[in-house]
């Protein structure tokens, strides 16, 4: 999780041919809730800026699978829980704290 | 002793159920000893209720007893969901109480969702709810149609997440989905600091029953209470019980039975000593009271209890012996020299006995074990030697609620009980030490009686409810044919006993034998007296013969003086008579 890990990152330098630095996200939302609509619209902006082309992102409507709630220990939501590269990673909220988001992702975060 | 509670319950919800049958609370009931008579018949149905108390005191065991009797006794399966202690810790620790927590998950009675949450490893970046919480619990509700659900310890929330202005909006939200979903909840939180009953205040969202746990160290005994603090729409308890945990559970010990009610009985026990039962009226105690036998050290209460216990068990009843002070072996031992064989007892499984030392465990354990015991053993009769012990574990108020409980029960159970206590003083107190007098049916009181260099004991009846019984101080004897009581002496020197009484008996004697000398000295002067008497009568008897004798001698020469003059004159007549008749012959013949 320590951030010497992770490669400095740009826009431009996206081409990663391993999969360990592909990022694996997955998106817990409630349906059509304010809170999961803004989550979604939010990762969506901060991962077309920073991880062009170098994530993978699952949204996953939780009351179409509640057993999945209890599996993935979910609790808060919108909950993104980040599953690569390196230590699992669990982010509740709508993902308006954009610099709290990259923190979270291990990402260098913008001054 | 479940059962027996079960009665209980049930019988209190009979009594409600008489008085207001129109709009009764619905209630769940918890199964759990005891926790059912107190909140009258059990947490509210469909509403949330608080457990509230500090660390270790039995929050989530209450909480999961709950979850676990509903499903095996009420067919109500439950939702526990943990967000302390993982599902396998819960099966473990359950396990030890007898409960397979696996099983009835696997039969869907049960389901155990335990939710991990680490601040640690969540980033907060915005608004969020908690609707995967409720996606799971309603989840687990439906999966096996749960009519119960314990949170178990909500609060942790708290330290997961930091938004708190969300999580009380999420909570607030929470229980109204509880209700809705007309689930019976339970949800446990800690003690927080202050007068607050949790940490976060969770007593302002669950408004309809708070139970808080309480769990204090006493001169090093550990008591557990709890208490009702409030229970909206109902009757309850409102005082502190103490309960415990042991191997079958939580009890809950009501302090008394809510209700007077019990069943009497007029048939009569024999006590053992023919000469104590002839002063209770000839015949004994009742059957179902209680007996104390107070004195002061060596007055032979024990001999006492012995003696009861062994009449019972002759007369094929069973007797539990509960002994706080001395082994059974000792015991058996001991009263062996005053002829009492109990060993034969024991073998023949008619008397039981139940040795522990007081401080083994608190006063509440003591009373449950008692409970246990007697549930198992069924006796007759049960002796508790000596009732004072139990002051090292308990204050005096403690130990009296405590025998005013066992008193209870055991007069629910129609069993004669038998205290024996120590007095301190020999002045006679109107109150023993454990207060326990006033309880009580019957009271013998053996003193030491101190009086010419020697100690004796003395023996009355304080009282006996219900029946005719001696006012008299009696002697109480212990010897090696065995107990009895002899009547003191009263004389004019006052209450005699011991080898002053027999010092008196042998004055008495003494007495006795003098006078019958005197008597008898007496008697022979009298009939010398008489003799001497009859001599001189006999004496004058025979002067009076004599002289009688003369009298009639000349009385007879008299007689027969004139007699022959008579006879002599009649033939002198004659005679003449021959001559006439001859003259008149010759003169006729002229």
């Amino acid at each position: 999780m320590s951030e010497q890990e992770q490669l400095p990152l740009s826009a431009d330098n996206l081409n990663y041919d391993h999969d360990d630095h592909v990022f694996r996200l997955r998106l817990f939302v409630t349906g059509a809730s304010p809170n999961s609509s803004r989550a979604i619209s939010n990762l969506k902006d901060i991962c077309e800026t920073y991880l062009k082309g170098n994530y993978e992102l699952e949204i996953i409507d939780v009351y179409q699978q509640p057993l999945i709630a209890e599996s993935e220990q979910i609790i808060a939501l919108p909950l993104l829980i980040k599953k690569a590269p390196g230590v699992e990673r669990r982010l509740i909220g709508d993902m308006s704290n954009k610099t709290k988001v990259l923190r979270g992702l291990g990402l260098p975060v913008e001054n | 002793m479940i059962q027996a509670d079960k009665t209980l319950f049930t019988m209190t919800n009979f009594h409600k159920q008489q008085k207001n049958n129109f709009t009764m609370l619905p209630k769940t009931p918890t199964g759990i000893t005891g926790l059912d008579e107190i909140t009258g018949g059990g947490l509210p149905k469909g509403r949330p209720s608080l457990i509230c108390g500090e660390a270790g005191c039995g929050k989530t065991l209450m909480s999961l007893e709950f979850i676990i009797r509903g499903a095996m006794e009420f067919h109500e399966p439950g939702v526990f969901m943990a967000f302390e202690e993982k599902a396998e810790e819960l099966t473990q620790n359950v396990a030890s109480l007898g409960f397979d927590l696996n099983k009835l998950q696997q039969e869907k009675l049960v389901k155990i969702d335990h939710v991990h949450i680490d601040r640690s490893e969540i980033e907060e970046t915005g608004e969020y709810d908690l609707e995967g919480l409720f996606i799971r619990l309603g989840y687990a509700i439906d999966s096996i149609g749960a009519k119960r659900v314990v949170l178990d310890t909500l609060e942790n929330l708290f330290s997961g997440l930091s938004d708190t202005a969300i999580l009380r909006a999420e909570l607030r939200r929470l229980f109204n989905f509880l209700k809705e979903k007309g689930v019976t909840a339970i949800i446990t939180g800690e003690k927080g600091d202050g007068s607050s009953l949790t940490r976060q205040g969770l007593e302002e969202y669950v408004s309809d029953c708070v139970i808080l746990l309480d769990h204090r160290v006493i001169n090093q005994i550990s008591t557990r209470r709890l208490r009702v603090v409030k229970y909206r729409g109902s009757q309850h308890g409102t005082n502190e019980y103490p309960f415990l945990i042991d191997e079958e559970g939580i009890s809950v010990l009501p302090v008394t039975s809510l209700k007077l009610e019990k069943e009497v009985s007029s048939e009569r026990v024999s006590s053992g000593i023919a000469a104590l039962d002839d002063m209770l009226g000839g015949k004994g105690f009742f059957k179902g009271s209680s007996v104390l036998v107070s004195g002061t050290a060596g007055t032979g209460k024990t001999s006492i209890a012995a003696y009861f216990a062994n009449e019972t068990c002759s007369q094929g009843k069973k007797c539990l012996y509960f002994a706080f002070e001395e082994s059974p072996k000792q015991i058996v031992r001991n009263m062996k020299s005053i002829n009492v064989d109990l060993q034969k007892h024991i073998d023949k499984g008619s008397l039981q006995f139940f040795a522990s030392r007081p401080t083994l465990y608190g006063l509440e354990m003591h009373l449950v074990a008692m409970y246990k015991m007697i549930h198992k053993f069924k006796p007759d009769a049960v002796v508790l030697d000596p009732i004072t012990n139990l002051i090292t574990v308990g204050s005096v108020s403690e130990v009296k609620s405590m025998l005013v409980r066992l008193i209870d029960f055991l007069q629910e159970m129609q069993i004669t009980v038998m205290f024996t206590a120590l007095s301190l003083n020999t002045i006679v107190s109107e109150q023993t030490d454990e207060g326990v007098s006033s309880l009580v049916d019957a009271w013998l009181l053996v003193r030491d009686i101190e009086y010419n260099g020697e100690r004796n004991r003395g023996m009355y009846i304080m009282k006996s409810r219900g029946m005719k019984h001696s006012n008299q101080v009696r002697e109480f004897i212990i010897t090696d044919k065995g107990l009895d009581l002899v009547e003191v002496y009263l004389g004019p020197e006052g209450v005699l006993t011991g080898s002053a009484r027999e010092a008196q008996k042998l004055r008495e004697k003494t007495g006795v034998a003098l006078r019958d000398f005197a008597v008898s000295r007496k008697d022979k002067e009298i009939m010398r007296k008489r003799k001497m008497l009859e001599s001189k009568i006999s004496t004058l008897q025979a002067e009076f013969e004599s002289t009688e004798e003369e009298l009639n001698k000349i009385y007879f020469e008299e007689q027969l003086k004139e007699e022959i003059i008579e006879k002599n004159r009649a033939e002198m007549t004659n005679l003449r008579k021959g001559a006439i008749d001859a003259e008149n012959q010759i003169r006729s013949k002229k």
